[in-house]
């Protein structure tokens, strides 16, 4: 089995659907760069780790998931959840640590979570996500519904060892995961020319038995298509798969990451030259009036706008909620 | 009816009737299936109830754990096995950081109704790694439930209520008594109420709280103090996290001497909680000062070395006649 390298054509995908996708990208954009903005407030609780730069590919792997299909996610989790549809002032009030959040304030957002649309945790253990996709996908595999399990994970997350007896264990027990590894070439502040060994994050895949394809993560379409394969071959009983894509993250490792080891040139050349939201508007020229991008990204703007005037006056969680759900039955 | 029941034996009986009783119950661990597990308490399942329920994995403790995690979020009941207690330091993370942390940190929204058994304790010369006495790592992780049998009775009224269970359960199972004590169990099922100490034996001059191995050779020590007018009452304490406290203090305000016999090194760990419990709480009823018995502060030795290193009955005995003659 070989995954697709050659991007999807514009052309084969609906106007709803790349509308939707855009959509998706432009939440996450909107939604990432205000939280930079907030968080120089003092307002937000905790670390926060921001995605924009990487929207193509969360949302070219959701675009072919369903709600009952699985995801595990990263500490720079947000635009995984709304790539698979996570209520963004769910989201928003989490973040604030709000009692209505997502996880009644109690995850932040490190650890947002919704069940109803098969988000089973972003985590603060960077290759967090595969061990426990692995084992979602086992679940997939007796419900017998064809459901596929992804476990997002980076290069960073790519070196450590759970990741490894992830990808063996899935292949010994055969099951629908795909392993998406996003390579933004950076595990906190050290190169990944540096940290990973073989400088090759889906040539590893080969040792495990598993099949493997590099794509740009930047351009929604060539992560699409080679989602779209992946996803099949775990529906159809093929087993699991590794897509590594290339991306690059727009602001630092975490929110207050002085941003070290780039220069400011290099960061405004991949603001210019790898914004996933312009290369889709290049892609879908002639398809789709500009303008109505324009629109959703307006619309974007604004439920961004009203979640986070919300969860800034929601309440918070009462001190009692800090002793309650440690034990079930407690 | 009852029948004479090795501890083994016991966890087979009770993994089966929570295997019947459930259908999202699952086995799994390094020779599990197949092979009915390395030390045999998984026999017979997997041909019972199908390679899909009871089924083998790499040597991968943390993948192991990451299943686990994995499938309790969406709907399942796992049962991973770790094969020796030592092998926990593989998956602390999916342990102590996922699996005891999840129901909590996802608002009550994500359940994680997993049974990590596992076996532990000296004195049958695996030595270290495989010996260890691991409870004092898992017994400080807020949402984990640590417990240990120390009888083939409560070994299977135990892990059904650990799988029945919606709460993560560390289910330690001790190697000496794996087939050195038979029971007469009843067939059918019953469960042990996964947070409560028992009372094992009454007495009155003291009070000796204890656990799995330890437990009986306090049992045993309690026989042979009687002869010298000594009556001990003996407390096993089952939960490890939580502790029941209430049923130590009852005992302590009775008896108003205690010994607290671990065979765990003696830092930061069960015996140390329990006697801090008692000092917060109950310490104008004793009459002496607290005792205790434990393991040294040193690493499992190896093999030859293993019985002076470990505490025992004669440990307990001494203890008991310092406290009761102060």
């Amino acid at each position: 089995m070989t995954l697709s390298t050659a991007p999807a054509a514009a052309q084969d995908l609906s106007t709803d659907q790349l509308l939707e996708a855009y959509r998706r990208m432009a939440k996450i954009r909107k939604f990432e760069q205000r939280l930079h903005l907030e968080n120089q407030t003092g307002d937000i609780p905790g670390f926060i780790h921001l995605y924009a730069g990487e929207e193509a590919t969360a949302v070219g792997v959701c675009m072919n998931l369903k709600d009952t299909d699985y995801i595990g996610s990263t500490h720079r989790g947000h635009g995984h959840c709304i790539a698979k549809g996570c209520d963004i002032k769910g989201m928003m009030y989490e973040i604030f640590g709000k009692q209505d959040g997502l996880c009644h304030g109690k995850g932040g957002s490190m650890h947002i979570a919704d069940l109803s649309v098969g988000m089973l945790g972003a985590n603060g253990i960077v290759g967090g996500a595969p061990p426990l996709a692995t084992g979602a996908a086992l679940t997939a595999k007796y419900l017998g519904n064809h459901g596929v399990s992804v476990a997002f994970s980076g290069d960073g997350g790519s070196n450590q060892g759970t990741v490894f007896e992830a990808m063996n264990m899935a292949v010994v027990l055969n099951l629908p995961v795909v392993f998406v590894f996003e390579n933004n070439g950076f595990g906190e502040a050290s190169g990944a020319d540096y940290s990973v060994g073989s400088k090759d994050v889906a040539g590893r895949a080969a040792g495990f038995g598993l099949p493997a394809v590099k794509v740009d993560g930047t351009d929604f379409f060539a992560v699409y298509e080679a989602a779209k394969d992946a996803v099949a071959l775990g529906r159809s009983g093929g087993g699991p798969s590794v897509i590594e894509a290339k991306n690059y993250r727009w602001f630092g490792h975490f929110e207050g990451d002085a941003n070290l080891y780039r220069t400011k040139e290099q960061i405004e050349e991949i603001k210019r030259d790898h914004d996933p939201l312009k290369i889709f508007r290049s892609k879908v020229e002639g398809l789709i009036d500009m303008a109505e991008l324009d629109k959703i990204e307006q619309e974007a703007e604004q439920e961004v706008d009203e979640s986070v005037a919300e969860a800034r006056a929601a309440a918070e969680p009462t001190p009692d909620q800090l002793t309650v759900d440690v034990y079930k039955n407690y | 009816m009852a029948k004479k029941k090795t501890y083994i034996q016991a966890l087979t009986e009770g993994l089966d009737i929570a295997l019947g009783e459930d259908d999202k119950a699952l086995i799994f661990g390094e020779d599990v299936g197949k092979n009915g597990g390395v030390f045999r308490t998984t026999v017979g399942l997997q041909d019972k109830y199908g390679e899909d329920r009871v089924f083998d994995t790499p040597l991968a403790e943390s993948g192991i754990m990451g299943l686990a995690v994995g499938l309790a979020a969406t709907g399942w009941r796992p049962i991973p096995e770790i094969q020796f207690g030592g092998f926990n330091f593989e998956p602390m993370d999916q342990i102590c950081g996922q699996i005891a942390r999840n129901h909590f940190r996802f608002g009550g929204k994500v359940k994680m109704p997993i049974t990590i058994r596992t076996p532990f304790g000296g004195g049958t010369h695996t030595a270290e790694m495989h010996a260890d006495n691991i409870e004092n790592y898992f017994t400080s992780t807020p949402g984990l439930r640590v417990v240990t049998p120390s009888n083939p009775y409560d070994a299977k009224g135990l892990i059904i209520a650990a799988v029945e269970s919606d709460d993560p359960v560390f289910f330690m199972e001790n190697l000496k008594l794996y087939r050195s004590m038979k029971d007469e169990i009843p067939e059918e099922k019953y469960t042990v109420p996964l947070d409560k100490a028992k009372v094992v034996r009454e007495g009155t001059d003291v009070t000796i709280v204890s656990y799995s191995w330890m437990l009986n050779e306090s049992l045993r020590t309690a026989e042979k103090l009687a002869a010298d007018g000594i009556s001990a009452e003996v407390i096993d304490l089952i939960s490890l996290s939580p502790i029941d406290t209430d049923t130590i203090f009852a005992s302590v305000e009775k008896t108003h001497r205690v010994v607290i016999a671990q065979e765990a090194q003696k830092m930061a760990g069960v015996g140390a909680t329990v006697a801090s419990e008692i000092a917060e709480n109950v310490i104008l009823s004793l009459d002496a000062p607290i005792g205790r018995v434990a393991a040294p502060d040193s690493v499992y030795p190896f093999a030859q070395d293993e019985l002076t290193w470990m505490p025992n009955g004669d440990d307990i005995e001494a203890k008991v006649r310092e406290i009761v003659a102060f």
